[in-house]
């Protein structure tokens, strides 16, 4: 039975860590397209995907939502920019694609150029 | 869309996008009289009675990137093909209210879908925002209010944490088997959540569409 205790230890947890993180915001935004077409095309699990891959390998990297940005037709796009603020767009995305662009891009720095807008 | 929640999530993008800062989401079920009941409630910028019905229109939208709003219509759609009803509360300056009722015995019923993960993914691109989550289904109620959360956590914990987001989500999932325990469910009831788990917290009611299953 999860109870509010359980919150309370994991305030615990994160203060005694205090010390230790790097107070920096996150250098790389992942933006995911949260529009009707991107819902629609299945927008939620390729968020979740980024959020949970992320989140497992300790990155620095802001996932968030955007809105349309006008190319419904490609949906799930998802935009990424990198620290020095180079922006790939991937479109077509599944949670399967998520999870790739993860570990080549995010992590080991290499651009999946399959997935992105110019290859589609 | 293929899922209720999918169109609940789209709804609160809506309440976002009006400046709310506090959004209340309420799932009645009532399987004796097939009903099935989604309002969402903000304290956003909300509408005059000329743009709540202009909400309505697929070509009408506030947005520049194209020229067709489909969120609302779409949304009111698919509660009127199961004969419900679907119907906007606004005052402009105060908020919206979005209320739509679903005959779940219908055969053009959506299922309501994985709603823990439309919550989940709210509260985590959204942590400075307050939710308030309430399902009930007959006489028993799941409740989640983000303000009670925050309250608990203190100032400096974002409710996007990671293992704050994972104690939410089994906190719904838990809560969720308690609400929907004894009732039953049918082959079609059955469908396959975002990550691939089976998820059997389905509207119940579509026993027409045996046979369909995705």
């Amino acid at each position: 039975m999860k109870s509010l205790a359980e919150l309370k230890a994991i305030k615990e947890k994160m203060q005694s860590q205090v010390g230790l993180r790097t107070e920096s915001s996150a250098d790389v935004r992942v933006l995911v397209g949260m529009a009707t077409c991107g819902i629609a095309a299945g927008a939620r699990p390729v968020l979740n995907t980024f959020a949970e891959e992320t989140a497992k390998h300790h990155l620095n990297v802001l996932v968030t939502q955007t809105g349309c940005i006008g190319m419904c037709q490609y949906e799930p796009v998802v935009e990424v920019y990198d620290a020095d603020g180079t922006k790939t767009t991937y479109v077509k995305m599944t949670a399967e694609k998520a999870a790739r662009v993860v570990s080549d891009h995010l992590i080991n720095g290499n651009v999946v150029t399959e997935f992105t807008l110019g290859a589609n | 869309m293929r899922e209720l929640s999918l169109h609940v999530l789209d709804l609160v993008q809506n309440s976002i996008a009006a400046g709310a800062d506090r959004i209340r989401i309420l799932i009645r079920e009532n399987d004796a009289r097939h009903l099935l009941q989604i309002r969402v409630e903000d304290n956003g910028c909300g509408m005059t009675p000329q743009q709540a019905k202009q909400a309505c229109d697929p070509f009408f939208t506030t947005r520049t990137t194209r020229t067709v709003g489909l969120g609302i219509p779409l949304f009111k759609m698919a509660a009127e093909m199961t004969g419900g009803s679907f119907r906007i509360d606004s005052v402009c300056g105060a908020g919206t209210v979005v209320t739509a009722e679903f005959d779940t015995g219908h055969v053009d019923m959506i299922p309501l879908g994985d709603i823990n993960g439309t919550v989940a993914l709210l509260i985590r691109c959204n942590p400075e925002l307050d939710f308030e989550f309430r399902r009930s289904f007959g006489e028993k109620e799941l409740a989640l209010d983000t303000a009670l959360l925050r309250r608990e956590l203190g100032e400096d914990i974002s409710l996007n944490d990671a293992d704050v987001i994972g104690w939410i989500s089994e906190y719904l999932q838990e809560e969720t088997g308690r609400l929907l325990s004894g009732r039953e469910t049918s082959a079609a009831d059955t469908l396959r959540t975002d990550d691939g788990k089976t998820d059997r917290n389905l509207p119940s009611g579509t026993q027409e569409r045996k046979g369909h299953t995705r």
